[in-house]
């Protein structure tokens, strides 16, 4: 089932949530949407839930080429995953598993065998056959959120709708939930649309991720294209660590702090104010200055060795702060230490003109 | 209890005696605390129990056999049997309205159903015969058409609605914002309707307070006085609810059969007590398996 949305818009009083946002997903894809807090990423998901309406006017939202707009959130056949589970307190593991079944009408509800099959079917994929009879304050945060997933899918919803599912939870069971969820979708292939703020997961277990800000779209790409061709300053800035330069570009060299890099041949038209970036993996530091390659001057400030890459802290001759992140190897046979002099080469920037 | 409990998370090998008071200013505390309780609450209590008792138990019965009596006490069940629904229905209502929806005069509203709280209940009497009473804003046109309000049970039970109204939207409206929307939700993208949400969702997770909400009503409903007796008119074996009874028995000596129909009262709200004991037990116990979980999950 695909989905799409069209000039989606929404307004929360004087804030402005939604601005004429269109999406649409692919049948069987598993989409992030990925932004900072109050970019409209958990309305949208709400709005294709139909827990939202959207403002009235133009906008459509399609499942399937069929449009959804008028249709009541219970009649949608989407199945939503609540960032803080919403179990139904009351009702043990097994009876929240079927209450999707359970309430269906009486001429399309099915019978009670069928019910407890399906149910012991999903309590096997979550891995919590032995806690049907458990209530959810007697389970873990996550095997909580894996409930509220298979309650969610003993509907066979059309479409799978996740928000900030995994958002509650502590960093360990967090990592083993996502690789979990990922493999999960590989085997069910429900469309799915997830809303994270943490971009490590949208990367990781995404086929596509959306980034939204200040309720628009930034870009929409896979999770390589969004984080090595990034479309904005802000998907550059959102996604990754990066050091950000104010720079001038004029006659086919951009000059930013005190150095000029020569651009390459078809960007040398390009003219004006310019904002360069650069990852910290790209930041390459040596204790001489290198011949004929254009190096800042910098001086060490703080050293971090703990992790596969040693991270750097830097000020540059102007009282510029700028990371670098060196390999284990090159950082022992530099031999740099804090307060020490050293020359820093970009080894590959971004620019963006305004 | 807060003092335990802060002892408990004190760090081992600090004095525990160092945020106690000296001996004698706790037993001189708790002494207060327990005089006050007992002189001012169980005594009386015994009291009316002993006195409703004091020529034995034959006694005790034929006090509620009397015309008078059976009278007040069917017409004090059948205004609460009235009243504690439709204020069971205004109350969830109410209480599902303010706690789960923004709407504009919100605040009015909270203020407005906290109205009856805040005026004497004579004065809710007097609004109802200003309003329905003979000489009243609507009495005349109702009585033409044969319909008596005022010095009837029509007017106790409404007297008694006004007084009883808050009772059941308080016990709610916290309940229901702290337990905000997402399990409704939930429940809707499941497919459920809204009134199977209700059922099934809603009303589950209120049923303690609304349980206890309902027994207040219920107390307050069979034990109101002033607006009672302002629209009442005394008339004996008619409009005479169990506390008017009372007071007419106990203003002709009739000692036995006051205290008797009051010990009907006294035991209901012994009820109410024990059924809130009872409420407290069980939230403290959820809240305990709360906080377990709580730490579980951070520990793990």
């Amino acid at each position: 089932m695909s989905i799409e949305i069209r000039n989606i818009s929404k307004t929360f009083g004087a804030f402005k949530a939604l601005d004429d946002v269109s999406l649409s997903v692919g049948s069987g894809e598993l989409v992030a949407l990925l932004g900072p807090s109050g970019s409209g990423k958990t309305t949208i998901l709400r709005i294709i839930a139909g827990l939202e309406q959207p403002d009235s006017g133009k906008g459509e939202i399609l499942f399937n080429n069929e449009d959804m707009g008028e249709k009541h959130v219970s009649s949608r056949g989407v199945g939503f995953v609540f960032q803080h589970y919403a179990l139904f307190r009351h009702m043990s593991v097994f009876e929240n598993i079927a209450f999707g079944l359970n309430v269906k009408k009486r001429a399309e509800r099915p019978d009670k065998g069928y019910i407890r099959a399906k149910v012991q079917e999903l309590l096997k994929l979550i891995q919590l056959e032995d806690l049907a009879g458990r209530y959810p304050h007697q389970l873990s945060g996550g095997q909580r959120q894996r409930v509220a997933l298979a309650r969610a899918l003993a509907v066979e919803p059309k479409v799978l709708l996740l928000d900030e599912p995994f958002g509650a939870l502590d960093a360990k069971v967090r990592k083993d939930l996502r690789t979990w969820l990922r493999n999960l979708h590989d085997k069910l292939h429900v469309t799915s649309l997830f809303v994270t703020h943490d971009q490590e997961e949208a990367l990781e277990v995404a086929d596509r991720v959306v980034i939204t800000n200040l309720g628009k779209i930034e870009q929409v790409g896979t999770p390589d294209e969004v984080f090595h061709h990034p479309a904005s300053e802000f998907v550059m800035n959102f996604l990754g660590d990066v050091n950000t330069f104010h720079g001038r570009i004029d006659e086919g060299t951009v000059s930013f702090n005190s150095i000029e890099i020569p651009l390459s041949e078809n960007h040398s038209q390009r003219k004006g104010q310019a904002t360069v970036f650069i990852r910290p993996y790209d930041v390459t530091i040596d204790t001489t200055k290198p011949a004929d390659l254009p190096a800042l001057e910098a001086k060490v400030l703080r050293i971090n060795a703990a992790g596969a890459l040693v991270r750097v802290e830097l000020v540059t001759d102007l009282g510029k702060n700028l990371t670098s992140e060196i390999s284990q190897e090159r950082f022992s046979s530099l031999a740099i230490e804090v307060g020490g002099k050293v020359y820093v080469r970009p080894r590959h920037i971004r620019i963006f003109t305004q | 209890m807060a003092s335990l409990n802060s002892s408990k998370t004190m760090p081992l090998g600090m004095p525990i005696t160092s945020n106690r008071e000296a001996a004698f200013i706790r037993i001189l505390l708790i002494g207060i605390a327990l005089f006050f309780l007992g002189m001012f609450l169980v005594m009386p209590l015994i009291l009316v129990f002993g006195y409703a008792f004091r020529d034995g138990f034959a006694a005790y019965l034929s006090s509620f056999t009397s015309g008078e009596s059976l009278a007040a006490i069917k017409l004090t069940l059948i205004t609460a049997a009235i009243v504690v629904p439709l204020n069971t229905l205004f109350g969830v209502a109410a209480a599902w309205a303010i706690g789960k929806f923004e709407f504009k005069g919100k605040t009015f509203l909270i203020t407005l159903i906290d109205l009856p709280f805040a005026v004497s209940p004579i004065i809710a009497g007097l609004i109802f015969v200003l309003l329905f009473g003979s000489l009243g804003f609507l009495g005349p046109w109702l009585l033409e058409r044969n319909f008596q309000i005022i010095f009837a049970t029509p007017g106790i039970v409404i007297a008694t609605m006004f007084v009883t109204a808050p009772f059941v939207v308080r016990e709610l409206i916290p309940l229901m914002q702290a337990q905000g929307n997402e399990q409704e939700q939930a429940a809707l993208t499941l497919g459920a309707s809204g009134w199977k949400t209700f059922w099934l969702v809603t009303l589950p997770s209120i049923k303690w307070g609304l349980i206890y909400g309902i027994i207040l009503t219920n107390a307050r409903a069979m034990g109101e006085f002033g607006a009672v007796s302002v629209v009442s008119g005394h008339i004996r074996g008619l409009t005479n609810t169990m506390p008017l009874h009372i007071e007419i028995l106990y203003n002709d000596y009739q000692m036995t059969a006051a205290f008797a129909v009051a010990s009907l009262l006294a035991f209901l709200a012994v009820i109410t007590l024990v059924v809130r004991l009872l409420i407290e037990w069980k939230n403290s116990r959820d809240n305990a398996l709360a906080i377990r979980e709580a730490q579980q999950e951070y520990q793990s």
